[in-house]
């Protein structure tokens, strides 16, 4: 058997294994209990909150905590926008890069606040240190926190009985911030670090080549350079926020920013790490730990086929290639399968299990390119973007995603049996079910909308790179990562335009806001509630019949809504593939 | 709504000065204390020059090197700054034409018209600066390098056996070869 298969196993293992003490420790930080790094960050966090004027025991209703939520977020928006716009005249450029393009800052600005990362740009030949430090990496924390905050928020609305309250954003944005996201982040990079992952502040090294080559020109080039930067830190916070922004342009697949089949394996678990925990940190928040493991169990359910599925079609290779006399079989001398656009030190397996990870949750950082796939190998990631981004999705923003598929799951088995649903002892309304439609909705309007729009004007299609089924694949991937703040790509659709940046901005920004707002809405009107009693009609939502009923709901709308479209792009293209020699 | 401005710009400040100038600057002077050369990107030496970076591979295309993947990096391949795949679909004609060709080229380089030919070595990377082949497609030019340097089969056989990484601790990864280094004792092999 491929290595490969063993180390999706390990996967499986350490991340529950690590999920645990986690989630247990961003409990006690979200209830403002000791967590003992409060001991060593507590005067930073009381200052800050001296210095800008928050009174963090002062609690919002939900309306105050979008207002604040959106205000921090637009105005990060702008902070990476004007960064980009003024890097030439900024210091820190050693590469002397030009001010980017108003589009292109418009669509980095809009992905990086959103926690989508969708890069349309090339790091290293396009973004200063100063902008990728002070912009990027600032909104890589930033967005992570405000969606773990909105999470807590929406958790406090479940417990709290009669309430009006659902928190202060300030407070938990800097303790998701401080107490988590940084100390984890301070970790990983250390670890990447060791692995060969660069992090100085020097510009590129020049190397002599061993054997001169020849460039596209026909003139003889005889360097090398070695990008630096302050790359490390920037990459332990792309993937413990879900963010996937990398720092390079290739992302993962880059050796300065993922040099090792270790390195490969700690930033695969950062991926899921805190989607993981935060399924934990909820049971603790509603005081009933078995419903956090309920939810954990239902996003491992999706998963798990999902990643088998996408590494048996990687490891299976392309059969256009067979027949040309190309050696795809693993053995203990090669790892096999479908290597067009992945790296020998992690091969065919670990590349999928990397893909389904990072489309699972909405992380979008690449160790390989999605755009070579094969045509089912890239459909995993396509439609585990499809169905939300539930299953792990963003920090924070993949489990309120799927609390909202659980509160539609309560709502049908309730018109089953004819009684007013209920979920944690909470009577579930017209208003939150106005709500969570709501937030069903605008990622498939957006990314269907958007698609249609794209291939039906000259602008989208022009963008496409390989003919047939599969350049409408490309199209349907990107809008499928913009709408639902993923950022991963069929990377060869060229999207630095004026028409795919500034659709992508729109997608992503409706993806992201028109989303947190209505969930905020519905903690606020489920704080309110009185709690009403478990009788013989109540539903429990801890049992396995709840999780694979709610696992069945998230395939059932995103199967209804996305079926047509894949069957346009990746279906075809199989077919087509399986039936040409 | 005028004091929430002013709160979000103090703590987008302050946050901002945590998180992209405080802990950048402990991670960079924290790696430059415990990690020196892998923080500056793993450079080689030799003879007192840089010849490249353990982690990225360089463009071999002359008899006595072995070759390592083709690169689709832009403006020439193994661009240090430039890294690219080649994001060819796997029905894209494109792709089973360049493929084909490069199969051809490694079946004239070898002498053998019908061998079959590792995926990895006629495939172009992610990264398009990938520094490893597999062991299969290192193992494959053995003859050609023997035959140009006139070493035995079985001493170039003994340096690549050298050079195999498996996966690492058996459990992650694939096996492989780093071309570079093996190019690199190469050089330093006694003829």
């Amino acid at each position: 058997m491929n290595a490969g298969w063993l180390e999706v196993g390990i996967f499986l293992v350490v991340l529950t294994a690590a999920a645990k003490p986690l989630g247990k420790y961003m409990a006690l930080v979200y209830e403002g209990k000791p967590c003992g790094l409060d001991r060593l960050l507590g005067p930073v966090e009381r200052r800050l909150y001296r210095v800008s004027g928050v009174e963090p025991q002062v609690e919002m209703n939900w309306r105050r905590y979008a207002v604040a939520l959106l205000i921090f977020n637009l105005l990060g928006l702008l902070a990476v926008y004007v960064l980009q716009r003024l890097q030439d005249v900024l210091p820190a450029n050693p590469q002397d890069l030009p001010a980017v393009a108003p589009d292109l800052a418009f669509n980095t600005a809009v992905s990086f606040a959103t926690n989508t990362n969708w890069q349309a740009y090339s790091g290293e030949s396009t973004l200063s240190y100063l902008t990728q430090m002070l912009g990027l990496a600032v909104q890589n924390f930033l967005s992570a926190a405000t969606g773990m905050a909105v999470l807590v928020a929406f958790a406090r609305g479940v417990a709290r009985l009669s309430a009006q309250t659902i928190g202060n954003f300030w407070v938990d944005v800097t303790r998701s911030t401080l107490y988590i996201l940084l100390p984890l982040s301070l970790l990983l990079a250390m670890a990447l670090v060791s692995q060969g992952v660069v992090q100085s502040f020097a510009s590129a090294a020049e190397v002599t080549l061993v054997e001169p080559t020849i460039d596209a020109g026909g003139a003889t080039v005889t360097t090398q350079s070695v990008p630096l930067g302050p790359a490390a830190s920037q990459i332990a916070i792309k993937q413990l926020g879900t963010n996937g922004g990398g720092f390079f342009g290739v992302n993962s697949a880059h050796p300065l920013e993922n040099p090792t089949p270790l390195s490969n394996f700690l930033q695969v678990v950062a991926i899921l790490l805190i989607p993981a925990a935060l399924c934990l940190t909820y049971g603790a928040l509603v005081r009933d730990e078995r419903q956090g493991w309920a939810l954990l169990a239902t996003m491992f359910l999706i998963f798990v086929p999902l990643v088998i599925a996408c590494g048996y079609a990687e490891q299976n290779g392309n059969p256009r290639l067979t027949s040309l006399g190309v050696d795809q079989h693993a053995s203990a001398l090669q790892s096999g399968g479908n290597m067009e656009g992945k790296e020998v030190r992690f091969g065919a397996v670990s590349s999928a299990l990397w893909a389904t990870a990072t489309t699972a949750a909405s992380n979008g950082s690449v160790n390989a390119m999605h755009d070579s796939f094969t045509p089912l190998g890239g459909l995993v990631p396509m439609w585990l973007m499809q169905l939300g981004e539930v299953v792990f999705g963003g920090v924070g923003s993949g489990l309120y995603g799927l609390l909202i598929f659980a509160l539609v799951t309560v709502f049908v088995a309730g018109l089953m049996v004819g009684r007013t649903p209920e979920y944690l002892g909470k009577k579930i309304e017209a208003f939150e079910m106005k709500m969570a439609a709501v937030v069903i909705l605008v990622p498939p309007l957006v990314v269907l909308g958007g698609a249609a729009l794209a291939v039906s004007t000259e602008a989208g299609r022009a963008a496409v790179t390989n003919p047939g089924p599969h350049g409408f694949s490309q199209i349907l991937y990107a809008l499928s990562s913009a709408g639902n703040n993923n950022g991963s790509a069929f990377a060869g659709l060229g999207v630095n335009n004026l028409f795919y940046n500034t659709l992508l901005g729109v997608v992503m920004f409706a993806a992201r806001f028109w989303i947190i707002v209505p969930v905020l809405a519905a903690a606020g009107s489920l704080a309110a509630k009185k709690q009403t009693p478990v009788g013989p009609g109540t539903l429990p939502t801890h049992t396995p019949l709840f999780v694979v009923m709610t696992a069945g709901i998230v395939i059932l709308v995103g199967a209804l809504t996305f079926v047509p479209a894949l069957a346009l792009g990746p279906v075809v293209e199989h077919l087509q593939m399986i039936a040409v020699p | 709504m005028l004091r929430e401005l002013r709160v979000a710009f103090v703590m987008l400040l302050g946050l901002t000065l945590l998180t992209g100038v405080a802990y950048p600057l402990v991670v960079t002077g924290a790696a430059q204390l415990i990690f020196p050369r892998q923080a500056t990107g793993s450079l080689i030496q030799r003879d007192g020059k840089l010849v490249g970076s353990d982690l990225l591979g360089q463009a071999f295309t002359g008899d006595k090197y072995f070759h390592g993947r083709p690169s689709a990096a832009g403006g020439v391949p193994y661009n240090g700054l430039g890294g690219a795949g080649s994001n060819l679909g796997p029905t894209n004609p494109a792709l089973a034409e360049a493929v084909g060709n490069r199969v051809e080229e490694v079946r004239k380089a070898t002498g053998d018209s019908a061998k079959s030919v590792p995926v990895d070595l006629v495939t172009s990377s992610a990264s398009g600066l990938d520094p490893h082949i597999s062991p299969a497609a290192a193992l494959l030019q053995v003859p050609r390098i023997a035959r140009v340097r006139g070493m035995s089969e079985q001493e170039v056989e003994t340096l690549v056996g050298r050079h195999i990484e498996g996966p690492t601790w058996g459990l992650f990864g694939a096996p492989r070869v780093n071309v570079l280094r093996l190019n690199l004792a190469l050089d330093a092999s006694p003829r």
